[in-house]
């Protein structure tokens, strides 16, 4: 039998750590996707950096699925810079109150990802040390990436410059 | 003004209106408003090969207090929007405004949440231009719908001193 290439063999290791918690991987291309459950989540970043050299996060997102069971899905893109194993990590999160627990205690980079993943879809990320929103003004009442945001905006929601300019 | 020279010994009679409509419909200076793609069309329209100098239009005036037309050339956002029209703000009147492209002068293909949709919604545009993104020569057309505009339409009557 042929060695094992180092993703292989990262699969094997993450299967074993995880155990049933690792619910699905989907590896039909270069980079494995890999579906866990939530309350896995800091614990086995905490593993990926620290035990798998996993140092980089390269991105964190949010989709909507739409879909009535784990309608939001956040996804992060992580490469161990010794086995150059690129992963998608990918938790789902229920439509009712989105929450996860923030990775930018274990990595620096996921802050503003993570302000942007709650602009857009409205997760919160618990233990955030600031959770404003990233593009959208303060007070803007929606999230504008959700499935239900119709696409040209919710007219009035934004306010425009007023066309009479101030007597001074 | 040069008019000794080319009128000779004499005089001729003209209204202060006619003459300031004169000077000021070619020396139009733009306030260059770049926010995407067609600025880099209104640079080729300033340039040699279209060259808006001979429109009188030559100089870009970084400083809205010495521009006359604000040439709004992209897509605006909600939050440039409000830049734009203090920049707009403080121009000094009579001022004009032409909106570049498909993008400043309805949203173009940018519909979405983050984008006005045509800058007409907090500017009075005067010259739209479509294309995606225009030429320069519909640039200087819109310049030259400007000049008539201004010779037509203007009267130092309506200049006030508010």
């Amino acid at each position: 039998m042929s060695e094992k290439t180092a993703k292989e063999q990262f699969l094997d290791d993450i299967k074993k750590y995880l155990g049933d918690d690792l619910l699905e991987i989907q590896d039909g291309y270069e980079f494995p996707n890999i579906l866990i459950r939530k309350d896995r989540l800091h614990e086995t970043c905490q593993w990926l950096k620290h035990e798998q050299h996993f140092i980089y996060l390269v991105d964190v997102f949010g989709t909507d699925r739409f879909t009535s069971e784990g309608r939001f899905e956040v996804i992060y893109n992580v490469v161990c810079l010794r086995t150059r194993v690129r992963i998608f990590l990918k938790v789902r999160v229920e439509e009712e109150n989105p929450s996860l627990p923030t990775l930018s205690d274990i990595w620096r980079s996921a802050n503003w990802n993570e302000r942007e993943t709650y602009d857009m879809f409205g997760i919160t990320f618990e233990g955030h040390p600031d959770l404003r929103r990233m593009y959208m003004p303060e007070d803007y009442q929606y999230y504008p990436l959700r499935k239900e945001f119709p696409l040209i905006g919710v007219p009035g929601s934004i306010e425009l410059p007023s066309t009479t300019p101030d007597k001074a | 003004m040069g008019l000794e020279s080319a009128m000779g010994e004499g005089y001729f009679t003209t209204t202060v209106d006619s003459l300031a409509k004169w000077s000021r419909s070619n020396a139009v200076w733009p306030m260059p408003m770049g926010l995407a793609c067609c600025a880099i069309e209104m640079m080729a329209f300033a340039g040699p090969r279209y060259d808006a100098a001979r429109f009188g239009s030559e100089v870009m005036r970084f400083s809205p207090r010495q521009s006359d037309v604000m040439i709004v050339a992209g897509w605006c956002s909600y939050k440039m929007s409000h830049a734009i029209r203090r920049i707009w703000d403080q121009m000094p009147d009579p001022k004009w405004c032409i909106a570049m492209g498909a993008c400043a002068s309805t949203g173009g293909m940018h519909r979405c949440y983050g984008v006005v949709q045509g800058v007409d919604n907090f500017l009075p545009v005067d010259v739209y231009i479509s294309g995606c993104p225009p030429r320069p020569d519909s640039l200087l057309n819109a310049l030259m719908k400007i000049q008539e505009k201004i010779r037509n339409e203007q009267s130092v009557l309506l200049d006030t001193n508010e």
